[in-house]
């Protein structure tokens, strides 16, 4: 087989400086916590598992993160909108402030959430007097604090989509007779797809490995506002290396198993961008 | 359905898109909308469509006003000039769009729709090509499930958008002639927009040519090219001489020629002339009125042959077009001196208060 002549060569060399790259910063640090938690051994794995603590900080953990992801995929679709679609006075500082959350040291975001959202505080206080609601100190703080720090992703990954999107397709579909709803939903939902099912893995993994901001809104009850990465710094603070190692783990192969679901929704999404066999 | 469009106007800031326009199109009419970029005719044929609105004017429909009519409810097929597929659809999801997000007392069911998507595949000749996406077809292909999935809604006006621009020539040719024949059997009134006038005379039942905002004449094809109401239309149909005349001892003439007559009885000092290439006469007798010129080249085009030829008393350079049979018959070739005369011109008058004037030569002046 006649080797292909590319414009740019050099497959070989990326090829090779991508897997040793990915090998040093990804690959080694995991496969040394893999080896590390082997410690304890599968009885200890299963002994951990069935440890109610643990299963209710798994739960709050992914579904907390799910929850999070999912209330920032409907926020950040509708401030990606609002910032390609619109002009007005303030858009570029409104476009500025969307990453903030990424800028911010998370234990300052985790403080300043959790002085607005405490009973004496603001958001917190009023809450509680008019619905009847406890933000910090409970799950829904944790939740809180989960959609702060993921919030421009979703953001970040739609709007360039947004922005390239043919506005000729809407104008077709509606002289086709369909009503706004139906071409939100028939023609510009399903081309930001790709994009929005990025951003909410991208936002769903980082709740997932959230913990400075977390800890100081969750008031950390065990069995209730208590997340897994919380359990991994206490075993380690307790001298329980191998137990730490392997939550690690276990946390690492729901996300791996999380992720890898939603590339496949991401790739089907997008079936029709590929091209003929 | 008779479509009256009267003094339609629309401005895009400080420039004035339409201005003014007036036009009536018949019950099953092709017509089209020719004129370079920025003339005004995609923003007309928007109008038409709904996705844009005139600051003034009206477009009545048998007499009811069809710009209160929104978009989605005018039954109109647009197809656009980059045919804005939706690309996560396969062709057959494309074309049965418009019948899937009607109401659903107004939806055919199911087998009705796909039986007819069928229909319509089979009509612009993509049987068998539905489970495909827009990124695997052709442009030629795209192009008619775009019209496909326009005609779906039964329309009672079919608006194209540039149809053929960004086509090859040989589909372009291909296509043209098959939108013709669907046309004639579909009856379906058609306005399409062209900056392309082979394809506006080729196509059109009438031709409206835009120049600025403005309808500068709508016509038969055959009037708009032979009988020009104005220079612009001139220039912008076909190629043309421009040949400026003035007034020599009475007469408007140049450099030794003149038309003879005189339709302004000497009230116009300056006028201008212009003349196709098909109706410069080669080889003209020594005694007849005409410019001696110089053969600078001739490019073979298929079955015609074009002239460059270098008129030294006018200072200007001529094109002429001839039969390529005659190039040999003619011995023409570059550097060959020759006499060049006009057979026919439209001659407009410098100064205003004339009209213009379709010459023709009174005898053949010809010594071919």
């Amino acid at each position: 087989m006649a080797a292909r002549r590319r414009v740019l060569p050099g497959f070989g060399l990326g090829l090779g400086y991508t897997l040793a790259y990915l090998g040093l910063i990804v690959l080694l640090p995991l496969s040394a916590l893999a080896w590390k938690a082997s410690g304890i051994g599968v009885a200890g794995l299963l002994h951990l598992l069935a440890a109610p603590r643990t299963q209710a900080a798994l739960r709050l953990s992914f579904g907390g993160a799910l929850l999070a992801a999912l209330a920032n995929a409907a926020a950040g679709l509708l401030v990606a909108w609002v910032l390609v679609r619109y002009r007005f006075p303030g858009r570029r500082l409104l476009d500025a402030l969307v990453d903030l959350p990424f800028a911010l040291p998370t234990a300052v975001a985790g403080i300043a959430l959790t002085a607005l959202y405490a009973p004496n505080g603001w958001l917190g206080q009023a809450l509680m007097e008019h619905l009847g609601v406890k933000v910090a100190y409970s799950r829904l703080g944790v939740v809180v604090a989960m959609v702060f720090v993921g919030f421009p992703f979703v953001v970040r990954t739609v709007q360039p989509v947004l922005a390239t999107l043919d506005r000729e397709m809407e104008e077709a579909a509606e002289s086709l007779g369909a009503r706004r709803w139906q071409t939100f939903a028939r023609v510009i939902l399903p081309m930001l797809a790709p994009a929005l099912l990025t951003g909410f893995a991208l936002a769903l993994a980082r709740a997932v490995g959230e913990y400075g901001s977390v800890i100081f809104i969750a008031g950390n009850i065990p069995m209730r506002s208590e997340i897994a990465p919380l359990l991994i710094v206490q075993k380690l603070e307790a001298f329980d290396y191998a137990g730490a190692a392997a939550l690690g783990v276990v946390m690492l192969g729901f996300s791996f198993a999380l992720l890898a679901a939603l590339s496949l929704l991401q790739r089907w999404s997008r079936r029709w961008a590929e091209q003929p066999a | 359905m008779t479509l009256e469009l009267s003094r339609l106007s629309r401005r895009f800031a400080d420039f004035a898109a339409l201005d003014d326009v007036s036009l009536d199109i018949a019950p099953g009419e092709f017509l089209a909308l020719l004129g370079p970029s920025g003339s005004g005719k995609t923003t007309l044929l928007r109008i038409l469509a709904g996705l844009d609105h005139p600051d003034a004017g009206s477009v009545r429909l048998d007499g009811r006003d069809f710009l209160a009519t929104p978009a989605r409810s005018r039954k109109v097929g647009l197809v656009f000039q980059h045919y804005a597929l939706f690309r996560h659809l396969t062709v057959a999801e494309n074309v049965a769009f418009g019948l899937r997000v009607r109401p659903w007392r107004a939806r055919p069911k199911r087998a009705e729709i796909a039986a007819r998507v069928e229909a319509l595949l089979q009509r612009v000749q993509l049987e068998g090509l539905g489970r495909r996406y827009p990124a695997q077809l052709s442009g030629g292909q795209r192009q008619r499930v775009a019209l496909a999935r326009a005609l779906a809604v039964e329309p009672g006006l079919l608006l194209l958008d540039e149809p053929f621009g960004a086509l090859d020539a040989q589909v372009r040719v291909a296509l043209r002639r098959w939108l013709r024949e669907l046309h004639e059997d579909l009856g379906l009134t058609t306005v399409f927009v062209t900056h392309d006038q082979e394809e506006a005379l080729e196509l059109a039942d009438r031709v409206a040519v835009m120049n600025r905002g403005r309808i500068e004449q709508i016509g038969a094809p055959g009037t708009v090219y032979q009988d020009p109401a104005t220079p612009f239309v001139c220039e912008f149909i076909g190629k043309v001489n421009r040949i400026p005349l003035a007034r020599e001892d009475g007469m408007l003439g140049a450099a030794g020629w003149t038309p003879g007559r005189d339709p302004w009885r000497g009230g116009q000092a300056r006028a201008t002339a212009y003349v196709r290439p098909e109706h410069l006469a080669l080889g003209v007798a020594g005694d007849r009125p005409g410019w001696q010129a110089q053969v600078r080249h001739v490019y073979l085009a298929g079955s015609v042959a074009h002239l460059e030829l270098d008129v030294q008393a006018l200072a200007q350079t001529l094109e002429a077009d001839v039969a390529s049979e005659d190039l040999a018959r003619l011995g023409l070739r570059p550097g060959l001196g020759l006499r060049v005369a006009p057979r026919r011109a439209v001659v407009f008058p410098a100064g205003s208060g004339g009209d213009r004037w379709v010459w023709q030569a009174d005898e053949a002046v010809v010594a071919v």
